[in-house]
């Protein structure tokens, strides 16, 4: 009960920042957002997606920004592709995350996420990772899962993992 | 290395569609649906094709109702960002209750067996004997069921392969020779299998026998109808009777139900919707169920995972995905003692392998750069034989969707513990360079004795040990007493008249073998004697 409560709370006062229209100044250009993700959400799994895979991703600056993304707009798919339950879930994680004291008190994230250095991101994800809570931990998967995947199902991961993909069937683009 | 290039086979079912089979898509948009037949059965996997093939046969007339959509060769892209989403349950991310364990279903005609592996063991011996005793299940010896399991073999080619084991698979064997413990070959559905390894994203071969190219083609050949991305949300009973299924349409996403109603009146339902859905289904429609039974006990083969690098490549994208297995980690131990295992390889894809390797940044980035020589071994705890388990329960969210609560208990996570070591020991001796149990931040190991002195320290729990599942069984267990049982050993479920239940959620412990041919002579057996009930009535009627 009481995580549910929790996040309840973190959707109502995700509501109530965004209608005073308190949002976190960018330095980036802000990644465009998808049909699942909204803004809130685009920006953090952006601040994310560098420190989850950091050492995977293309080493060249314009090869990053493409591949970076497309993980965001991999994982606005697959969060579009869930049921409502998982897909509201995910809303909720993404929504307390938006919250800025939510953001400092919970995550332990000083900056506004589109602002978070990768070392301070790296250390969210330790943290959570690591967590005795496991509401935290189960946090931790989906981020894993959702970004990780992103990244891996797109072609232009394959060639560093020495996966030569799939069979190509004859008639197929 | 280069991707092979395939040509493009006959598409028998999308053929089969174009000449007319009766199947609708309830995500388009139309008038609500209104359907009459003999029998409705909910689900198209491995229990649903069998009934709807044995009933279809018998000149009864059969509506499928399936939540996924109808996918075939031609549409299968072999990528796992494709398959998941479209041939998966919750995009292959379903989650139990606490998120603990993410599982593995089909959601598409065919249900698991579009997508499953093709491992085909006959019901183990052990499980039959406990069934009998424990159970009262005196029809489901060797002996009863074996006329049975000869019809679905025959029909579904399941024979031994007699190719040789790609190199993870060889790995198993390889390791288990040196540990001198038995390792055998396991048996396939499949028919010109090109040894491609992509069974889980839909054989674009068609060579494996799913129930997509083989009962549910027969049963549309004969006049059934099938109906697509259609949810089914209650059984509507009148007395002792169901009278009517209705559900609703799946939205253009497919991920929810949409606005589309449908309504199936029958003079019989099959419910074969897999050991999540069946139990949802029936707890959704109120079925009578005196001692709460339904949803209960519900077993998942809870699945440990170990990697290792090795240092040839292994490619394990490549290749029949699981061709060895030893149980020797079961066989040594009577089922009601400490809990046993069975080890399998498990096919290594780009998304499968970094979803499940732990961790993030650095460590993550480094074990992805081994993938090509990454093996894997999977260790299947067999739940549900002793009172240490007792397995999970379904329930219904808020939203009417069904979901299980697997709970573990100190005895399951000693079989973890036992099955981590024997997994190292055996990636070890196949001559593995480093070993990583999956577990915790993802630690891994340069030899036995290292990983061993680990794995005894390791505090096993939730969300700290990822376990994955992808057999999901019991939940409405099939028993002469309906004190104890859901489902009478004829499949008819015990307080109606005429519902009955075909599929994993039948068993009353876990199988203790990957379940797909043991669901299959089940659901045939229940499909004929339904077939010789309802046929003579229907010629005198």
């Amino acid at each position: 009960m009481r995580r549910r409560t929790f996040l309840t709370l973190g959707v109502a006062g995700a509501a109530a920042l965004a209608a005073a229209g308190w949002f976190a100044t960018r330095r980036h250009q802000p990644l465009p957002v998808g049909r699942a993700l909204d803004a809130d959400a685009t920006a953090i799994v952006g601040a994310i997606a560098p420190a989850m895979l950091d050492g995977a991703l293309p080493t060249r600056a314009e090869d990053r920004a493409a591949a970076l993304r497309e993980v965001v707009a991999g994982v606005d798919r697959a969060v579009g592709g869930l049921p409502d339950a998982a897909r509201h879930e995910i809303g909720q994680l993404f929504a307390l995350l938006a919250l800025a004291p939510a953001r400092r008190a919970f995550a332990g994230v000083a900056s506004p996420w589109s602002e978070a250095s990768l070392e301070e991101v790296t250390a969210f994800l330790d943290r959570w990772q690591a967590s005795a809570w496991a509401l935290k931990r189960s946090a931790y998967d989906a981020l894993h899962q959702l970004v990780i995947a992103a990244w891996y199902g797109n072609p232009r991961s394959w060639p560093a993992i020495g996966y030569p993909g799939p069979p190509r069937v004859e008639g197929n683009a | 290395m280069n991707a092979p290039v395939l040509a493009r086979v006959r598409d028998p079912v999308r053929e089969g569609v174009a000449s007319g089979w009766k199947v609708i898509d309830a995500s388009k948009p139309g008038e609500d649906l209104a359907l009459e037949c003999d029998v409705a059965i909910v689900g198209t996997g491995a229990g649903g094709g069998m009934v709807a093939e044995a009933l279809a046969q018998a000149g009864i007339s059969v509506v499928m109702i399936e939540e996924g959509g109808l996918r075939t060769s031609s549409d299968f892209t072999l990528r796992e960002a494709d398959a998941y989403p479209d041939l998966y349950q919750e995009s292959a991310a379903r989650k139990t209750a606490d998120k603990s364990i993410n599982i593995l279903q089909g959601r598409c005609v065919g249900g698991g067996t579009t997508v499953n592996w093709t491992s085909s063991f006959r019901t183990p011996a052990a499980t039959l004997d406990h069934w009998v005793r424990t159970y009262g299940l005196s029809t489901f010896t060797a002996g009863a069921l074996a006329p049975w399991f000869d019809t679905v073999e025959k029909r579904l080619s399941i024979t031994p392969w007699e190719v040789a084991p790609n190199p993870n698979n060889d790995a198993l064997a390889r390791g288990a020779a040196r540990l001198r413990i038995p390792a055998a070959t396991i048996r396939r559905n499949v028919r010109g299998c090109a040894d491609l390894g992509y069974c889980g994203v839909g054989c674009v071969l068609n060579a494996k026998q799913s129930m997509l190219v083989t009962t549910i083609p027969e049963a549309l050949g004969r006049g059934a109808t099938l109906v697509t991305r259609a949810r089914a949300e209650r059984l509507v009973m009148r007395g002792d009777a169901v009278v009517a299924l209705e559900g609703r349409g799946m939205d253009a996403s497919g991920a929810s139900p949409g606005s589309r109603a449908f309504t199936v009146r029958a003079r019989s339902f099959v419910s074969a919707a897999g050991a999540i859905g069946t139990p949802g289904l029936l707890l959704r429609s109120g079925v009578p169920d005196p001692q709460g039974l339904v949803g209960r006990r519900t077993f998942v083969h809870p699945t440990l995972v170990s990697a290792a690098i090795m240092p040839d490549r292994i490619d394990g994208f490549a290749g029949a995905p699981q061709t060895v297995f030893t149980d020797h980690y079961l066989d040594t131990l009577p089922p009601s003692g400490p809990i046993g295992f069975k080890l399998e390889a498990a096919p290594i894809h780009p998304i499968l392998a970094s979803i499940t390797l732990p961790g993030h940044g650095a460590t993550h980035a480094a074990f992805m750069r081994e993938f090509a020589h990454l093996h894997v071994l999977v260790a299947l705890l067999r739940d549900g034989f002793h009172p240490g388990s007792t397995g999970g329960t379904v329930r219904l969210r808020e939203d009417g969707t069904p979901l299980l609560d697997y709970p573990f208990s100190p005895y399951v996570w000693d079989g973890a513990r036992r099955a981590f070591r024997a997994m190292a020991d055996l990636q070890f001796a196949a001559g593995a360079k480093r070993v990583m149990p999956i577990h915790g931040r993802g630690e891994a190991y340069d030899d036995s004795v290292q990983a061993r002195r680990a794995i005894d320290a390791f505090s096993l729990a939730p969300l700290v040990t990822p376990v994955v599942s992808a057999h999901v069984m019991g939940g409405c267990a099939i028993g002469p007493d309906p004190r104890r049982a859901c489902v009478t050993p004829e499949g008819r479920y015990h307080h109606l008249s005429n519902l009955h239940v075909a599929d994993g959620s039948l068993f009353p412990t876990s199988v203790g073998s990957n379940p797909q041919l043991t669901i299959y002579a089940v659901a045939a057996r229940i499909g004929a004697r339904l077939a010789a009930q309802l046929a003579p009535r229907k010629a005198s009627g």
